[in-house]
C-alpha cells in the first residue's frame, strides 16, 4: 500500500460505516482479562474515564483553525488527538464489558446526553465560539490534565489489565499537556495586563467545577483495586497546581463550586446545558442517517 | 525470507524513513506452523497509523507467501522512544529529523512538572549548529515538535522523547 487514502479506501470491497472510526476494533489482540468485579461497574468506571477524554477531545478540536496561531491549532488537535485515543480504548474496553452488542461507536454516537458520565468541566464551552475564551481554554487544560495525569499515575497497578496499560501509555501524553498548558499559563501570567487578567478569569471560571474532580463516585468505591479513588490524587493536583500559580504569581482561585443537582452530577449523567449541543454536533450526522456507508 | 525478516522491513507509515523495526514498534514475529503472529505497540494512544501498519504488515507478508497473518496490539509495556534502534536515531538525523535523546527509565514517583521548555540543545540536523530553538511543542505528527536553526535559519522536526 503506497500511502495511507489507499488503507481507508480499498479494505476489500468493503464499504466504510459513514461515521465513527471504522478503523479495526481499538483493542485487537489486547490482553483483555476481565478481573473479578461487579461488571455494572466496571462498565460504567470505564465510560467515565473514556466520557472524559471523548467529551473534552470534542471541545479541544473546536478551536482547530481558531488559535490565536497556527502552531496552537496543531497543538490543541494534536492534545484532542491523544485524548480520543484514550477515548476509543476506554470506550472499547466499556463495551466487551458490558457485554451486550454495542462498540466503541455505539457509546460514542448512539448514548443519549444522561447516559454520558463525564465530569462537568470537560463538556463546558469555553470557546471558540460566542462567549469563548483562550485563557479559559488554557485555564482548563491545565486543571484536566493535571487531574487526569494524578489519577492515571494511580491507575498504572489496577487489577484491570487494560486499564493499566491505558494509564501507562496516558501519561506520558497527559504529562505533555500538563507542561504545555503550565507554560501557557506562566506566558499569559506574565505579558501583559490584559492577558493576565484573561487567564484570571479563566482559573476562576473553570475552578468552580474542580470539586467534582475529587468526589468519590459509588462506582469508584465498588471497585477497590480496579478503580482510583479520585480523592487520593487530590493532595498531588494541588502540589502541581500551587506551583504553578506560585511561579505565575497568580493566588489560588475562591470561587464557589457549581453545585450538584439533587446530589448527582456529571458521573450520574446530570449535565450542564453545553452538552446537549456538543453532543447534537458531535452525534447528529450519524443519528441522521443511520447505518450509512461510503 | 523468514516472516520476521519481511516483517522487519515494512516501512513506518508517518516516518516511512524508518522501519517499523528500527521505530521499535514491531515487538514480536511469531511463526508456528505456517501461521505467522505479528506484535506491534502504538506510540500514542491517537495514532492513526496503526490500522495502516497492520494493513501494510499483512499485505507485505502476504506477498512473501505468508497468507495466515495475524498483527496484534500490545499496550504494555507503553512504548518509548529509547526503543528506536541505533540504525534508526542514524536514519532519521540523515532525513534531516532530529533524533530523540535516550531517556533511561522513568524515575520513580509523580511524573516532574516542567514549567519551561526542555533546554537541551538539540543539533540541527542540516549544518550540526547547537544554536536551535523550539518553534513549536507539537508537530505535523504526535511524536513530533517543530524547531529552527539559528545558523543556517532552516527549520526542522525532532521527535520529542517520550
Amino acid at each position: 500500500m503506497d500511502n495511507a487514502y489507499d488503507g481507508l479506501t480499498d479494505a476489500g470491497e468493503e464499504k466504510h460505516w459513514a461515521f465513527g472510526t471504522g478503523f479495526t476494533a481499538a483493542l485487537a489482540g489486547v490482553d483483555r482479562a476481565i478481573p473479578d468485579a461487579d461488571r455494572d461497574s466496571l462498565t460504567a468506571y470505564c465510560l467515565m474515564l473514556g466520557d472524559d477524554a471523548l467529551i473534552y477531545s470534542q471541545r479541544l478540536a473546536e478551536w482547530c483553525s481558531r488559535a490565536p496561531e497556527l502552531e496552537e491549532d496543531v497543538a490543541l488537535a494534536n492534545i484532542a488527538l491523544d485524548l480520543l485515543g484514550q477515548a476509543r480504548l476506554l470506550l472499547s474496553r466499556a463495551a466487551e464489558i458490558e457485554g451486550v452488542g454495542r462498540d466503541e461507536d455505539a457509546l460514542a454516537y448512539l448514548r443519549d446526553e444522561r447516559e454520558f458520565r463525564n465530569v462537568r468541566l470537560a463538556e463546558i464551552d469555553c470557546g471558540p465560539g460566542p462567549g469563548g475564551d483562550f485563557g479559559t481554554t488554557i485555564a482548563r487544560l491545565l486543571i484536566f490534565s493535571t487531574w487526569r495525569l494524578a489519577v492515571f499515575q494511580r491507575l498504572v497497578t489496577s487489577a484491570d489489565p487494560v486499564l493499566a496499560a491505558v494509564a501507562a501509555k496516558g501519561i506520558k501524553e497527559l504529562a505533555y499537556h500538563r507542561d504545555h498548558a503550565a507554560q501557557w499559563v506562566l506566558r499569559l501570567a506574565g505579558g501583559t495586563e490584559y492577558s493576565r487578567e484573561r487567564i484570571v478569569a479563566g482559573l476562576d471560571r473553570v475552578w468552580a467545577f474542580t470539586e467534582e474532580l475529587f468526589a468519590t463516585h459509588r462506582v469508584e468505591a465498588a471497585l477497590p483495586g480496579i478503580a482510583v479513588d479520585p480523592a487520593s490524587a487530590r493532595a498531588e493536583f494541588d502540589q502541581v497546581i500551587d506551583t504553578v500559580l506560585n511561579a505565575a504569581g497568580l493566588d489560588r482561585p475562591q470561587v464557589k463550586q457549581v453545585a450538584a443537582l439533587a446530589g448527582q452530577a456529571g458521573r450520574d449523567g446530570v449535565h450542564t446545558a453545553a452538552m446537549g449541543f456538543l453532543l447534537a454536533e458531535l452525534q447528529h450526522i450519524a443519528r441522521s442517517m443511520p447505518g450509512a456507508r461510503w | 525470507m523468514s516472516a520476521r525478516q519481511v516483517a522487519e522491513q515494512v516501512l513506518d507509515p508517518e516516518l516511512p524513513v524508518l522501519t517499523l523495526a528500527d521505530l521499535g514498534v514491531l515487538r514480536q514475529v511469531d511463526e508456528v506452523g505456517g501461521r505467522v503472529t505479528v506484535t506491534i505497540t502504538p506510540t500514542y494512544s491517537g495514532c492513526p497509523a496503526m490500522d495502516e501498519m497492520r494493513a501494510d504488515l499483512i499485505a507485505r507478508l502476504a506477498a512473501a507467501g505468508y497468507a495466515d497473518v495475524e498483527v496484534r496490539t500490545v499496550l504494555h509495556p507503553a512504548w518509548t522512544t529509547d526503543w528506536i534502534s541505533e540504525d534508526g536515531l542514524r536514519k532519521l538525523a540523515d532525513h534531516g529529523i532530529a533524533p530523540p535523546q535516550r531517556i533511561g527509565p522513568r524515575a520513580v514517583g509523580p511524573v516532574p512538572l516542567n514549567l519551561e521548555p526542555p533546554s537541551r540543545r538539540v543539533q540541527c540536523p542540516r549544518c550540526g549548529s547547537a544554536r536551535t530553538t523550539e518553534l513549536s511543542r507539537f508537530g505535523s505528527t504526535a511524536c513530533k515538535a517543530l524547531r529552527r536553526c539559528e545558523d543556517c535559519r532552516e527549520p526542522f522536526e525532532q521527535i520529542k522523547e517520550l
